[in-house]
């Protein structure tokens, strides 16, 4: 069937390339870190030997972003300036929140490899035809990974190209996200024109030199676009009072973007990052102008809560013998605030009283539309290992789960302004001694009766038909909906992650036995000994892959199931809601009822009831009234919650990932010890 | 989804990367150098172009490309293994049947859940696929030019015929598949050889360098045959964790298609970390296979190779000792002594050749088994460091990103510095 099959392309020119073109889109990441470098490092010429990326990239890269910020937007104008084609820029501001296949795609960093990753068929086929700046590139980031290039000046435009796109975008998108948006929003009502952006973009190209001449910049703007002017003035204004170096700030925007661009709020910001309060001034301002309040800009409001309060919860202690054992934990707590009665103090308290605290809690604030943080759940099996059990390694890991779910728990809790209020919380972390949780203790019946309150919600819900008015709600309903979805698969799969991280070390400890065995047999000295130590590395790199299970598992696959939970308990509230507005609705219902009643009675003449009929349906008058506010006021609360649980749960996922991120950068700060280690053996076998 | 449909979507798009992963090569010479540079799929089927530079004069052009399937490699392997003067060399092993089993399964496995799947599940499954489709594809051709690479820089080999016209004759060489009858003969030609080998080994070996080759030989090859289990499993579970990024990533992705917040973008973000992650990990695992895995593969087959020169010695060896007592026999009877005689001398003349070019070999196999086991342990080293290295760098980059993003009131100022 010669038809049916197709010729693969010609072969590479040589051998050697393939692997070169394998690694570029390395080389790419190699361009983004000799960037930030760059960035950072205090003058923007000095382009490091890409070798030391390598060595001490943390120092560089990491030493302190916040100091040099102020230094950082010239920077990036300079390197802005030189960047060859006008899309790159147009795209840089049109889509500020493209990521950084941006950079890749930009035509200086021409870069095949994700597309030979995700779709093998487009990178091998540029191959073919050869074209020569991949093959240059390619060439390049090899050096950066093998030896440092001596002329890397030649390479410095693209990296400084390359850093202006990932930090141009980066920086809109990453560090002040919700910013941009508010402010982007407001020009509109005053109606400058799109183009007016790439107007003064395409001014600035063509004479670069404009950010010497502020005052230059100013009238050109004002003469390309006069319709930003007033929101332009405002911000001006604004500027006044946190930054002094205005004229400077002024001609970095106007080069990037417009004036009133959300770059220019950000540089304020980052201008001013030392003193914590100052960046509040211009989010205010901005949004006492705006008429309603975006949902953005209540998260940036939000965020702004200072919070002291530390709880931690550890030394898990078996407390008892038997089946009556029970673990108890360690809960410390370290405070300013002034409603607890010391700054530090500890109390002892076991699963159940974490149980307890949760019913009470929730008896009090579910109806009201608060979201309750759920403890984790009761493991029959866990603690009975743990009970009976010695020194398990898989009871070690239920136990430390717990600690940690509990410890999670708690934060939640009292990182809740109206749950820290709570008496009973107070209770819970002051009290040396608490009164027994009695409705935890037998748990198959608490259990039960929970899934049986669970079944008839079900069926009241589906018994109600709410016919939505809010669309807030309507959607944010389907969108919890959704998202606890997505986060019972994503859990699946992380899981399936850590069982086969699991899998891959304890293939790794025995292919390392099976290793040594060899080199035992082999006759050859030299490679005998590197066998052996090749077993030694493929040992310590279990332990690495067991470390790893271990940050998958409770960096991340815990963290989901916390938001599983938490999610079930979003959707509690949303079912407070509807029965607020059920019982509203039977109220209002009652009350026709009752008017009806009256109609007969007038109709049919009889006036000693009627009174008592007018009664009624004052009483229903008083009760819809009431219903009605109560669902409004319901409403509300549910709503605050959602938009805070939102934040909450964006900030965890932030903080759960950049924790995963670090403990990945440490194992492999550990890999490159020991296969450096390894080398020399491997290259002795002779 | 039919998975032949599959492979001619995948044929237009195959790109041989091909990372040399066992060296064979001990001479450099440049008289006939041959390699596969291009291959194609047909079905399960595939047809290598061999490709071969030489200034022999024995080959009518000095360079020239031929198509080849895998059962001319076969049929090749098997007439070196029947010629008889060759019996005292270590013959290369035949490279295994191309094996799309895992990449067939998987297209099953996703034609079945097609109507399930997000697109973004459908897309990273078919991501995938591909990629280990054409990591399959990469490991098949390499072999099988290893395999020819074998012959060119082995100085008997170079000059047989039928090599020569394996690599030089442009048509088809008709060769067919073994039929049921002759798997059953190499079957029982390989039950007949095991029955003999042990009847064989009663044979006292009069050479100290044989009975040390042949203890190493034993030994060497259970282990290297336990390794090679023990590496495919822990390739493939790490397999498994990329495959597990790439689920994550793309279930990132369909959550921040649904979602309507702020957060979406930090999905967005997440997904694309585990997009990276899986691609490197991937890398690591693909690179230990080709480095580690084939390497430990190939010389299991070597190994067995060596045994069977070794076997064919011992044969002669026990030939030869019959060949005496049938003279002695011959000489006490006197009775055909004559023809004894040459018999006696026709053995013992065989047993010596085979045992002067056995030792040869296989003192060129030592030299050539620590080469390829240096050159490879240090390129998966390297390999190992520069990809380690890469992902420390993705994850500062991240890091850094992240830990900015957050900056502000409760931003936890990263504590990367001990990094």
């Amino acid at each position: 069937m010669a038809a049916s099959s197709e010729r693969s392309p010609p072969p590479f020119p040589d051998s050697e390339e393939p692997e070169l073109l394998e690694d570029s889109d390395e080389g790419a990441d190699a361009f983004t870190g000799t960037s930030i470098s760059e960035m950072d490092s205090p003058s923007p010429d000095s382009t490091r030997p890409p070798k030391d990326i390598f060595n001490e990239p943390l120092e560089d890269i990491f030493s302190d972003p916040l100091s040099n910020i102020n230094s950082e937007p010239q920077k990036k104008v300079d390197t802005k300036i030189p960047s060859p084609s006008s899309d790159e820029v147009v795209d840089l501001f049109s889509d500020p929140l493209d990521d950084d296949s941006e950079v890749i795609s930009s035509p200086e960093v021409q870069n095949p490899m994700p597309d030979l990753l995700n779709e093998p068929v487009q990178a091998p086929k540029s191959d073919v035809l050869g074209e020569p700046p991949v093959h240059k590139n390619a060439a390049r980031q090899q050096y950066i990974f093998e030896d440092p290039p001596k002329g890397s000046s030649k390479s410095s435009s693209v990296k400084k190209a390359a850093s202006a796109e990932l930090f141009g975008d980066e920086d809109e998108e990453d560090l002040f996200k919700e910013l941009p948006k508010v402010v982007t929003k407001k020009p509109q009502p005053l109606g400058p024109p799109v183009d007016v952006f790439t107007e003064v973009k395409s001014d600035v190209k063509v004479k670069p030199q404009v950010k010497d001449d502020p005052t230059d910049l100013f009238t050109e703007e004002a003469l390309t676009a006069p319709a930003p002017k007033p929101s332009a003035s405002s911000s001006s204004s604004r500027t006044n009072g946190v930054h002094s170096e205005e004229h400077d700030l002024f001609s970095e925007a106007t080069v990037e973007l417009s004036l009133d661009s959300p770059r220019n709020d950000r540089k304020k910001k980052d201008a001013v990052k030392p003193s914590v309060s100052a960046p509040v001034a211009p989010v205010a301002s901005s949004s006492s102008k705006a008429p309603s309040k975006t949902l953005e800009e209540l998260e940036e409001e939000e965020s702004e809560d200072t919070f002291d309060l530390n709880i931690s919860v550890t030394n898990p202690e078996k407390v008892g013998d038997g089946m009556n054992a029970y673990m108890a934990y360690k809960v410390s707590t370290q405070t300013s605030l002034t409603m607890f009665r010391s700054k530090m103090f500890t109390v002892r308290r076991r699963f159940s009283d974490f149980l307890g605290l949760y019913e009470k809690l929730s008896e009090k604030h579910s109806q009201n539309g608060y979201i309750v943080p759920p403890p984790p759940e009761k493991s029959i099996l866990g603690m009975t290992k743990v009970k009976v059990g010695k020194e398990d390694p898989s009871s070690a890991e239920f136990v430390e789960r717990r600690r940690a779910a509990l410890e999670r728990y708690l934060q939640r809790v009292v990182s809740h302004p109206s749950l820290l209020q709570d008496p009973d919380v107070r209770e819970f972390l002051e009290k040396e001694e608490l009164p027994r949780a009695v409705s935890t203790q037998a748990l198959s019946g608490a259990g039960f009766l929970k899934m049986l309150n669970k079944a008839t919600d079900a069926v009241s819900k589906m018994t109600i038909k709410m016919n939505e008015q809010d669309v807030w709600f309507d959607e944010k309903i389907q969108d919890v909906e959704n998202e606890e979805q997505h986060m019972r698969k994503l859990h699946i799969m992380v899981e399936s992650l850590v069982n086969h991280r699991k899998e891959l070390s304890g293939n790794t400890a025995v292919f390392a036995k099976s290793v040594a065995m060899l080199g035992s047999s082999e006759d050859n000295t030299a490679l005998s000994r590197a066998l052996s130590q090749l077993a030694e590395v493929e040992d310590r790199i279990e332990q690495i892959h067991q470390e790893k299970a271990a940050n998958d598992f409770f960096t991340f696959s815990e963290l989901l199931a916390d938001y599983i939970r938490l999610l079930g308990a979003v959707k509690g509230c949303f079912d407070q809601r509807m029965k607020a507005w059920q019982r509203w609705q039977d109220a209002e219902n009652m009350l026709q009822k009752k008017r009806e009643a009256e109609a007969k009675l007038l109709w049919a003449n009889k006036p000693d009831k009627l009174q008592q009929a007018k009664d009624e349906i004052a009483e229903w008058e008083a009760k819809v009234t009431q219903y009605e506010r109560e669902f409004e006021r319901i409403s509300a609360t549910v709503r605050k919650e959602v938009i805070r649980f939102d934040k909450e749960k964006a900030r965890d996922f932030k903080r759960q990932i950049i924790k995963y991120l670090e403990s990945l950068l440490n194992s492999q700060q550990q890999l490159i010890k020991y296969w450096e280690a390894f080398l020399p053996e491997a290259k002795a076998i002779a | 989804v039919q998975f032949g449909a599959f492979q001619h979507s995948c044929s237009n798009k195959i790109y041989l990367l091909l990372v040399r992963s066992v060296s064979v090569d001990l001479n450099n010479d440049a008289s006939l150098v041959i390699d596969i540079p291009d291959a194609l799929c047909e079905r399960d089927k595939v047809k290598f172009t061999v490709h071969t530079k030489t200034t022999l004069s024995s080959f009518q052009k000095p360079e020239f490309s031929v198509p080849r399937q895998h059962e001319e490699f076969i049929w090749l392997h098997d007439t070196i293994v029947e010629t008889e003067e060759y019996a005292g060399l270590i013959i290369p092993p035949a490279p295994p049947k191309p094996d799309f089993e895992g990449p067939r399964e998987k297209m099953h496995k996703l034609g079945e859940g097609e109507s399930s799947m997000t697109k973004e599940e459908y897309a990273k499954m078919k991501q995938e696929l591909e990629a280990e489709y054409l990591a399959v594809f990469k490991k098949t051709v390499q072999v099988h030019e290893v395999f020819l690479q074998r012959f060119s820089s082995h100085p008997i080999f170079r000059k047989d015929r039928n090599f020569q016209i394996f690599l030089e004759y442009d048509q088809d060489l008709s060769v067919r598949r073994k039929n049921a009858k002759e798997m059953f003969g190499g079957f029982f030609k390989n039950m007949v050889k095991s029955a003999d080998e042990v009847l064989i080994s009663g044979v006292k070996e009069v050479d100290e360098f044989f009975e040390q080759e042949k203890t190493f030989l034993l030994d060497y090859s259970s282990k290297i045959k336990d390794a090679t289990a023990k590496a495919e499993k822990m390739t493939r579970s790490h397999k498994n964790v990329a495959d597990d990024y790439n689920h994550i990533s793309g279930a990132l992705n369909s959550t921040a298609a649904d979602n309507n917040t702020a957060f979406k973008k930090h999905l967005e973000k997440y997904a694309e970390v585990f997009e990276k992650l899986r691609k490197l990990e991937d890398r690591v695992a693909s690179d230990q296979e080709l480095k580690l895995t084939e390497l430990l593969r190939y010389y299991t087959r070597d190994i067995q190779a060596a045994k069977d020169l070794l076997y064919r010695r011992a044969r002669a060896l026990a030939d030869n000792e019959n060949s005496n007592k049938a003279l002695d026999k011959a000489r006490l009877k006197g009775k055909d002594i004559a023809q004894a005689e040459e018999n006696q001398k026709q053995c013992l003349q065989k047993f010596d050749k085979l045992s002067e070019s056995g030792k040869k070999e296989l003192t060129s196999f030592k030299a050539r088994r620590v080469v390829a086991f240096r050159k490879n342990l240090i390129e998966m080293t390297e390999l190992e460091i520069k990809h380690a290295k890469v992902r420390r760098l993705k994850c500062c980059v991240y890091h850094y990103m992240f830990t900015r993003q957050c900056s502000g009131s409760h931003g936890k100022p990263g504590n990367l510095r001990e990094f």
